[in-house]
């Protein structure tokens, strides 16, 4: 054991004698076993099996379905690379990925910047900023299901619907929202954003305090109005929290699900079809059990797609976020 | 620390062995219980009355006491879509349950059901089944695989109140496209609620064309041997989507929501929101007992046809089938239990009365308008049988059951029913939602994609 320095300091860093290296214990199973090793597989193992079992095994049991024909219920059959081949050549495919493209460009034009706004506010917030906080939070804590069930009354096309009636108050509509191919994917997004942005913000709220304040302080000496310290100050400070939030942002609306399958089931007209709800239309629109070997393909080459993705977007930014 | 070591060392066997147990526990499902009886796991419709509940167990027993190498083990099961994929992949349906027309043939082809129609054959009703029904649950070659148990047809039902309401004879029921039209009109005008709704969503958008294909004298395939062709864009489904273009576009008097499914419109229906809808005629019990319909706000008629000899109206029903893993002897007892609980009551007095009167004493609706799985005669009787028990308001059905039997019933189409049924959906919202639909190009790519289904086949 060594005794730990009672000042610290760089000009004290010179000072301490470089440590001798420590004398080679030899390691042999019975010392691994002595020093605990084997505890500590044994308490590895009820966590592996889980993640065995529950993890790694459906994903591997998706790359051989992906490969088979399979109903679950009769022998599967090894068809090669056919279901990949069936899955390109869907034309619904296209549409599929074209409306998830869509959603993410909504997502990332209305979702993005709300959180962060809010953050930004909600900082410079003197009195309540709990209160705030906590109703700015309140819908991320909502069951999903019953906040899309509470939305379709807000949207319900009808002249009594909740947003129509208020746009009905200033002469406007009534917006046939979900119902129409133009209108229904920015229904969903408007939702969506209302549904994550709590969470997002509450993230930016706790990497905003991270900023030191002489930042501010000088910023407001050299005589800079808010949105220059916003610009110059806040946002290079919260660069590293941003670059992750756009990551799980374009990995999440790549992932879409939720909204288009209990709101519209990808209509008007396959409108809000999107990919993980075809990949599910694939496996369960059909009772009978559908084609789990394209949907299975289909998983597996988002994955790809999001995995290079996400490794050539880190790949690039990594300068500004160690900057 | 040894002995936290120790401890530890203990809380990580136990654990592993509790997942070690509960894996394995999970892995087994044993066909003979400890007496060496063969187990059979029934269905049982969830959320019962009490009363229904003991009734059921009454027959249970009774059933055990003439079968006592059988022991009846009830689960609790509805079929549903999305949740009938999941129990049919994952292997967890019971070992006998039931499925509608729909899925009997689908699942015929892709051995997802036991064949049993072995047993079936011995049954001695078993030649006298309706063709047309029994075609639901047989393979190609004609053999039942699946045992019907109960059928209907196609109707358009409508709501009495918004027809008083809009100034309309609720007992003289539109009898023909062009009343439907008017009348949806007039209910869209009068009471600002939705003359006439269509379902177009998770497959019943597709259910419902091939509906009204039919009673415009149309079809979504043709059979020739083992080749089917698909007949989707032709003249009759060309005009289905016109009419509801016109009704959608011209008249406003379709509403505002063109994303309903067979649950959705019920609820809007029952909750007036809808004049007339076409659905199948035997709903009334489901929409008063989930939907809380009121009684006296129901009215159903038939659907109306096109003056056209190929014109009729689309048939559905349900069918009894047994899990593809049991074994053998879970097989024979599983028919045994078909016959007892779904058949007997349809073909023998003391089983029908005892039935019905289950069923009115749960509060559940007992007459509701079906169509015969045997002959007339057997279901004529039947009725008799049961009449003293009868709860639902007939008066309000006579336009549906003074008819229901002069109308052609024609079965679903049997080849990739659920995937053509599914890429319609979009033609019919499509039409509902975009003024500028090109029908013929709608139905022109749907029939491609269709028949580039059933050539896979």
């Amino acid at each position: 054991m060594t005794t730990a320095p009672t000042v610290a300091g760089p000009a004290l860093a010179t000072a301490v004698a470089p440590r001798p290296p420590r004398p080679r214990r030899r390691r042999t199973p019975v010392t691994w076993v002595r020093g605990g090793g084997l505890g500590t597989v044994l308490f590895l193992l009820p966590m592996l099996a889980v993640f065995l079992v529950f993890s790694w095994l459906p994903i591997v049991q998706a790359v051989v379905m992906s490969v088979q024909e399979t109903n679950l219920v009769t022998a599967p059959v090894f068809v090669g690379l056919d279901n990949f081949r069936a899955v390109l050549a869907d034309p619904l495919l296209w549409t599929a990925v074209r409306n998830t493209l869509w959603f993410a460009f909504l997502a990332l034009l209305i979702g993005y910047p709300i959180p962060l706004v809010a953050a930004v506010l909600m900082s410079e917030v003197r009195r309540f900023k709990g209160l705030y906080s906590a109703l700015a939070y309140l819908p991320v804590v909502i069951p999903p299901v019953v906040a899309v069930l509470l939305w379709k009354f807000f949207y319900d096309a009808g002249p009594n619907g909740v947003f129509n009636t208020l746009l009905g108050g200033v002469g406007l509509g009534p917006v046939p929202w979900l119902q129409d191919a133009s209108t229904a994917m920015f229904s969903l997004v408007v939702q969506a954003t209302w549904a994550a942005a709590g969470g997002t913000m509450i993230i930016y709220l706790a990497a905003l305090t991270a900023v030191a304040p002489e930042l501010y302080e000088a910023a407001e000496l050299d005589g800079a109005s808010v949105w220059h310290k916003v610009w110059h100050v806040t946002l290079p400070q919260l660069r590293g929290v941003l670059l992750i939030t756009f990551v799980l942002q374009i990995v999440g609306t790549a992932q879409v699900f939720l909204e288009p399958f209990l709101f519209t089931g990808g209509g008007p007209a396959n409108s809000t079809t999107t990919i993980l709800l075809l990949i599910y239309d694939y496996a369960f629109a059909n009772s009978l059990g559908g084609d789990y070997g394209a949907a299975t393909a289909l998983s597996l080459m988002l994955a790809v797609v999001l995995a290079v993705f996400s490794a050539i977007y880190f790949r690039l930014t990594r300068s500004w976020s160690a900057g | 620390m040894r002995s936290l070591r120790s401890a530890g060392l203990l809380a990580v066997v136990a654990v592993t062995t509790a997942v070690a147990a509960t894996l394995t526990a999970c892995s087994g499902d044993s066909q003979d219980n400890a007496d060496g009886k063969t187990v059979v796991n029934v269905t049982i419709d969830p959320g019962l009355e009490q009363g229904a509940i003991d009734a059921f167990e009454a027959r249970v027993a009774q059933f055990e006491s003439a079968n006592s190498t059988i022991d009846i083990v009830p689960k609790e099961y509805k079929w549903e879509g999305t949740t009938f994929t999941a129990q049919l992949a994952g292997g967890t349906l019971p070992d006998v349950f039931t499925v509608p027309f729909t899925d009997g043939r689908g699942l015929i082809e892709r051995k997802q059901i036991a064949d049993i129609s072995g047993l079936v054959a011995g049954l001695p009703y078993a030649e006298k089944f309706n063709e047309n029904i029994a075609r639901a649950g047989s393979s190609d070659d004609g053999r039942i695989w699946a045992v019907p148990i109960a059928a209907y047809g196609q109707a358009l039902h409508y709501n009495r109140t918004l027809f008083t309401q809009a100034g309309l004879d609720p007992d003289d029921p539109p009898s023909s496209w062009d009343e439907v039209r008017s009348a949806a009109r007039q209910i869209a005008e009068r009471t600002g609620q939705a003359g006439y709704a269509q379902m177009t969503s998770g497959n019943t958008g597709g259910w419902m064309l091939v509906t009204l294909a039919y009673a415009m004298g149309g079809r979504a395939e043709s059979i020739d041997g083992d080749r089917a062709t698909s007949t989707i864009d032709t003249p009759e489904m060309a005009r289905v989507l016109q009419t509801l273009r016109t009704m959608r576009w011209d008249d406003n008097s379709m509403g505002a929501n063109f994303l309903y499914e067979w649950g959705t419109i019920n609820q809007d229906f029952a909750a007036g929101r809808i004049g007339m809808h076409a659905s199948g005629g035997g709903n009334y019990g489901s929409l008063t007992a989930q939907n809380a319909m009121k009684p006296e706000d129901y009215g159903v008629t038939v659907l109306p046809l096109a003056d056209d000899a190929d014109a009729g109206v689309l048939g559905g029903g349900t069918l009894a089938a047994v899990n593809a893993k049991a074994s053998d002897a879970v097989r024979a007892a599983a028919v045994k239990w078909i016959d007892f609980y779904y058949m007997s009551k349809l073909i023998t007095e003391e089983a029908a009365v005892l039935d019905a009167k289950t069923t009115a004493d749960s509060g559940q609706a007992v007459g509701a308008p079906e169509l015969p799985v045997f002959d007339k005669a057997t279901f004529d009787q039947r009725q008799r049988w049961i009449s003293e028990y009868v709860n639902v308001p007939l008066e309000q059905m006579t336009p549906y059951t003074d008819e229901m039997f002069d109308q052609p019933l024609i079965p679903e189409p049997t080849r990739s029913t659920q995937e053509v049924y599914g890429l319609l959906d979009p033609v019919v919202q499509a039409v509902l939602t975009d003024r500028d639909a090109d029908v013929s190009a709608l139905l022109r790519d749907a029939e491609a994609q269709a028949q580039a289904l059933l050539d896979r086949r």
